[in-house]
């Protein structure tokens, strides 16, 4: 991402401390263009405040008694642990660290939500499933192949660099065009970040696998890193298939569970995030709502995102019981 | 430098503490640290050498020493912290490494610095 020339842009733009807050109103502004975009009228009657976006998306698709059913489920809200919120495609953008409101210092990973748009909405009646396809982003005409163009210049959306899917529940679709914000997270809840981790290259058993390896002295030879025996003689008379051995580590999908949001950044689309996030500075990662944490643990959640545009930077309210407490 | 990193270094400029004094390896500085003592908030000072600084943006460390009772006592500051209530630049000294770690080697007048006479700012010398 760090080569388009549309990302740099609009990350230089960033920079310019916070844009002086006008960008919160970003968030109408985008909704109003991509429904002139589309010509949506879901979104119209969605935007004059007359129903939820989840009502009218199940409407649109036909289904009346559907659409009370969802009308339900938006009541008991994510409480009823039946909801699931779609996620955010971000940039790990790197790392800080602030204190909290009890002065313990709090390490912290920086993601930017970069134009992170609704690409296709995915419904039980002609996938199968219900899913929100994201694409965040931006690349020029000339650097997309041709299917992948035709399906965004279909949805009416510009071109996304990347593309991803969130599986929700039917009371979280969105309209096509809906651009997803930081303000999707709320400070204090927990998510589960999902990311390419950072290649290590061939790796030997210690490293990869933690074994304990060889002593160092007694008669050792050559062999203080080894594996030491991969299994036992004649019978089996094999070495067992997903045996730990030395190879290639890292650079795989992996989730990091239960990261509590810290602060949301709306102005500048930023979250902040507890923690390591697996993967380089520059890479996508998938951001999406705990599925370990229960309600009663985290702060009410809006569903299916936060509609109206936030234009606040909100942190994570004071942790209870004293970090510093003297036990006795 | 990335545009990535610009923008992370924009994010830490924003909590860093711009009133600090210019703190530098040799001082002999008299560091506020508020600590809390049963609802009592108060500012409990230390008083030392510097014999390191750690320049890390926002995680900033400073390690003071000084002698108490003939026992060499050492603090590690992380200077943009919120307890760090005020620093006083005390006297600023001559020296040519970036790490005095041989003071640990010394005692008594071998640990003296050669003094740097300058006029620092008042509002360095005189924090609240």
């Amino acid at each position: 991402m760090l080569r388009a020339g549309g990302s740099l842009a609009r990350l230089a733009g960033l920079l310019d401390a916070a844009a002086a807050s006008t960008s919160g109103r970003g968030l109408l502004e985008g909704a109003a263009a991509a429904a002139a975009v589309r010509g949506s009228s879901i979104w119209q009657q969605a935007a004059a405040g007359q129903r939820s976006y989840a009502q009218l998306a199940l409407a649109e698709a036909g289904s009346g008694g559907a659409a009370a059913a969802a009308a339900a489920a938006l009541q008991q809200s994510i409480l009823g642990g039946s909801t699931r919120r779609t996620g955010l495609v971000a940039v790990k953008v790197g790392m800080t660290q602030e204190w909290d409101a009890w002065g313990v210092r709090v390490p912290l990973t920086v993601l930017w939500v970069d134009d992170c748009q609704v690409v296709q909405v995915k419904t039980d009646e002609r996938e199968g499933y219900t899913a929100l396809q994201l694409g965040a982003g931006a690349k020029r005409p000339k650097q997309l192949r041709g299917s992948l163009r035709g399906h965004f210049e279909a949805a009416g959306v510009p071109l996304k660099r990347k593309v991803a899917e969130f599986r929700v529940t039917p009371d979280a679709l969105l309209p096509v065009g809906h651009e997803l914000r930081a303000s999707h997270f709320v400070a204090g809840q927990f998510v589960d970040v999902a990311g390419t981790s950072i290649g290590k290259g061939f790796q030997g058993v210690m490293k990869r696998w933690g074994f304990a390896g060889q002593p160092a002295s007694h008669g050792n030879s050559l062999a203080h890193r080894a594996a030491g025996s991969t299994g036992a003689c004649q019978d089996p008379g094999k070495v067992f298939k997903g045996k730990k051995m030395p190879g290639r580590m890292g650079g795989e999908r992996v989730t990091v569970q239960n990261c509590k949001v810290f602060r949301v950044d709306p102005v500048r689309n930023l979250l902040y995030v507890q923690g390591q996030v697996p993967g380089h500075k520059g890479n996508w990662v998938l951001v999406k709502d705990s599925v370990k944490k229960s309600a009663a643990q985290q702060p009410p959640l809006p569903v299916p995102t936060l509609l109206e545009a936030a234009a606040e930077v909100t942190v994570a309210p004071k942790s209870e019981g004293d970090p510093y407490a003297y036990r006795e | 430098m990335t545009k990535l990193q610009q923008l992370v270094q924009t994010i830490q400029s924003e909590i860093v503490k711009t009133e600090l004094p210019d703190i530098r390896v040799g001082d002999l500085v008299r560091i506020g640290v508020s600590i809390q003592e049963g609802n009592k908030q108060r500012v409990q000072p230390f008083e030392g050498t510097v014999i390191a600084k750690h320049q890390a943006g926002v995680n900033t460390t400073v390690t003071v020493r000084k002698t108490l009772q003939g026992v060499g006592v050492e603090r590690v500051f992380p200077v943009y912290a919120p307890c760090i209530a005020n620093v006083q630049i005390l006297r600023r000294a001559q020296v040519s490494r970036s790490k005095l770690y041989y003071l640990r080697n010394r005692t008594g007048k071998a640990t003296r610095l050669k003094e740097k006479f300058e006029t620092l700012p008042n509002v360095w010398v005189n924090q609240k």
